[in-house]
């Protein structure tokens, strides 16, 4: 019992000792409230939040100051919920979330003018000089900085289809209990 | 006698769910006539779906080329029968979805002729090993025991690894199932065949065939076929649920664990299904692609129960007609065998090359209670032929602790359906894994799209950068030439005599183009 007891406070102490050496090795500036929270949102620095870009957003976040934790769109609920739990508040409801969408262009409509190339974050979009572009939907975050600079508005958000292959099972309701 | 052990082993938990064997066992497998309209999906294998390669009003021969695999594991698809594709249309499958997956339509002539081009190996015992994969792998041979993985590659052990032992699955341990055990019954001789050049492509020494004690027709056939064979020797096994499972038949044959995340070939054996060894046959004795398979159809709610041989793209529908509709007071029908098959919302759903069954199941053949609080009571642990702690499991499902999952190994559940079995909660076990599994995979999926965004954002503002600096520099450079040339102009005033040199302008670049 005795060795045992040891042999445990021993391994404490090694371990705590280990992690205390970590935090000075490994230490970076930079606060980890915000580094989680950075993490959590798309990376898509949008700026559909209102703030410069994902950084700004996290940091905005971390500060205290009251900043809604439901303004990423292209994150969603999902990005909302891990605000929610990194920053210890209750989920709030979304105010838009129409679920995931893609953008599309309606090629026969394009012009070719390269401006949502331009705008797009992560580079969803291909196409060249006066020639028809298209989205390249697996990587389009639903961010629509596409949207407003294409003159002939010929990019619409479309609800992301359901296939075989994105479809998910639901949960089971779960027993229903009755309390006599 | 090699690592076959003497003796069977038992492997942890397993049940003994009703049989209901009796229905069908005695019907001799039959040919379903031709149907009007085949729906053939591009997706019927573990893997990347097939590229359909044939354009509306192609007529095509039966086992021509009619989806074109994409990329290693995938697997082709061939035309079931002559006749004329009418096009590539979006149709119900047997997905629990429900969904539809693009299908080829294709409206049979009624000649039922193969490509005249289709030919086999010759010499097919002796053939080179890699020529045997390559004839498996155009065939679109996939395993028939219901995981449809692509089958060539069963039959490549990886570099440095020896397969000892190749296992013939004939356990078909699902209940109702009996199209493997008419097949045994049979085709004894060509499953023999078949077996003799998967040897020969695994340069394997020793096989067995496991199959278990309730199909004694199946077990005597097979021994009768083996005879002749050195090496192949056939063990009956008690009935157990799920034996037929690869890990579990594993264990007991030789007594070893395949690892979590390891393949059966980590262990020195390889495992296939009875009716995968026969499609290996025909694919190498004749080139003929695997386009048909046989189909149990029974339950309590089918009029004539049978074994039916279907082209791969039949609706459902018509295998039911054929054995005479539909009883009254059906609850569902099954696509696949009970414990782990699909109920079909739309009997168009067509059957694939990984359809084993078709079950027309009545109310009491179907008990669905409804679902109580867990009482603890540690039954499912005991049922679990994995060892896992599906009451665990579960729970963390249900509150969508999805992180949590990997810790209680949620990925090395078979979705045997053992633990909801036994579940005295009536649970449905099952679904929450289920829905845990694509949960964890979801998760992942954004996980790896955040990180990709991430990259693309960062090469794109790297891009932009670099483009401003050129630009910075390009207007720099102007600058510091046409300062040069303005002093040059003034020295040239100053001093008369000295002529001007030309200075070396840059061109200008049409910076305004599209990236
Ligand atoms: S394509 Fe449009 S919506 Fe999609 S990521 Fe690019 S800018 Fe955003
Ligand atoms: S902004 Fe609109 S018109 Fe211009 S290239 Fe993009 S989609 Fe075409
Ligand atoms: S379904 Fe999964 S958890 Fe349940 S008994 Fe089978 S392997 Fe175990
Ligand atoms: S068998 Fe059902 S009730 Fe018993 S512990 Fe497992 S989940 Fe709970």
């Amino acid at each position: 019992m005795i060795e045992a007891v040891l042999s445990m406070g021993g391994m404490a102490l090694l371990a705590g000792l280990g992690l205390g050496y970590a935090a000075i090795k490994f230490h970076v500036e930079g606060n980890p409230v915000v580094e989680s929270l950075e993490a959590a949102l798309p990376a898509t620095n949008c700026g559909n939040c209102g703030f410069p870009g994902c950084h700004a957003y996290a940091e905005a976040l971390a500060s205290g100051e009251k900043v809604a934790i439901s303004l990423c769109s292209p994150g969603g609920s999902e990005a909302m919920q891990s605000i929610a739990a990194i920053l210890g508040v209750d989920p709030v409801a979304m105010e838009t979330d129409q679920g995931p969408r893609v953008a599309m262009i309606h090629e026969e409509k394009c012009i070719g003018c390269t401006a949502c190339i331009k705008a797009c974050p992560v580079d969803a979009i291909v196409g060249a000089n006066k020639q028809s572009h298209t989205v390249i939907a697996d990587m389009c975050t639903d961010c629509e900085a596409c949207v407003e600079p294409c003159p002939v508005d010929c990019i619409e958000m479309v609800p992301v289809p359901d296939s075989i292959y994105n479809w998910k099972w639901d949960k089971p309701a779960g027993p229903q209990v009755t309390i006599h | 006698m090699g690592i076959l052990a003497t003796a069977l082993k038992k492997f942890h938990g397993g049940v003994h769910p009703k049989e209901y064997k009796e229905l069908s066992r005695h019907c001799a497998i039959e040919e379903l006539p031709m149907p009007k309209r085949l729906y053939v999906p591009m997706h019927q294998h573990i893997g990347a779906p097939s590229d359909p390669c044939v354009e509306p009003g192609t007529q095509v021969f039966k086992g021509q080329l009619i989806g074109e695999p994409n990329g290693f594991v995938s697997a082709p698809v061939h035309a079931p029968t002559s006749g004329t594709i009418q096009g590539i249309e979006e149709h119900v499958s047997g997905h629990p979805s429900g969904l539809t997956m693009p299908c080829a339509v294709l409206i049979p002539d009624g000649n039922d002729q193969w490509h005249p081009e289709l030919k086999g190996l010759e010499d097919p015992y002796n053939a080179d090993p890699q020529a045997i994969r390559d004839k498996v792998r155009e065939s679109g041979v996939v395993g028939l025991g219901g995981a449809t993985f692509p089958s060539f590659i069963k039959l490549s052990p990886p570099q440095g690894k020896v397969a000892e032992l190749l296992i013939i699955n004939g356990v078909e341990c699902e209940p109702y199932l009996t199209c493997d055990a008419r097949l045994m019954e049979e085709h004894s001789q060509e499953i023999i065949d078949g077996i003799r050049i998967m040897l020969q492509a695994l340069q394997t020494k020793q096989c067995v065939i496991a199959i278990e004690d309730n199909k004694p027709g199946a077990i005597q056939a097979m021994r009768r076929a083996a005879q002749e064979t050195k090496n192949v020797q056939v063990v009956s096994l008690p009935v157990m649920y799920p034996q037929g499972a690869e890990k579990q038949l594993i264990e007991v044959l030789i007594h070893r664990q395949v690892p979590s995340g390891c393949l059966p070939i980590d262990v020195g054996v390889i495992v296939h299904n009875v009716a995968t060894a026969l499609a290996v046959r025909e694919a190498v004795l004749f080139g003929h692609p695997l386009v048909h398979r046989v189909v149990t159809v029974t339950g309590l709610g089918i009029a004539r129960p049978a074994n039916l041989n279907v082209p791969v793209g039949t609706p459902a529908q018509d295998l039911i007609d054929h054995c005479g509709g539909l009883k009254n007071g059906v609850k569902k029908v099954v696509m696949g065998g009970p414990m782990m098959g699909v109920a079909l919302g739309d009997l168009q759903a067509p059957v694939v090359k990984g359809t084993s069954g078709l079950l027309a199941m009545l109310a009491r053949e179907t008990v669905q209670e409804p679902e109580q609080p867990c009482i603890r009571c540690g039954n499912c642990l005991q049922a679990c032929p994995v060892q896992l702690t599906p009451c665990e499991m579960a729970w963390r499902a249900k509150h969508d602790l999805i992180d949590q999952l990997d810790a209680v190994h949620l990925m090395d559940c078979i979705e045997c359906g053992s633990c909801a079995y036994v579940c005295p909660s009536h649970i449905p076990l099952v679904h929450y894994f289920r829905y845990g599994k694509l949960a964890m995979a979801a998760k992942k999926h954004d996980k790896d799209k955040a990180e990709l965004t991430r990259q693309r954002n960062q090469a794109k503002q790297a891009r932009a950068e670099a483009e401003k600096a050129e630009k910075e520099r390009k207007k720099e450079e102007m600058r510091l030439a046409s300062e040069a040339r303005k002093k040059a102009a003034a020295a040239s005033q100053a001093g008369e005599s000295a002529p001007a040199k030309p200075v070396p302008t840059s061109k200008p670049a049409a910076e305004e183009s599209a990236p």
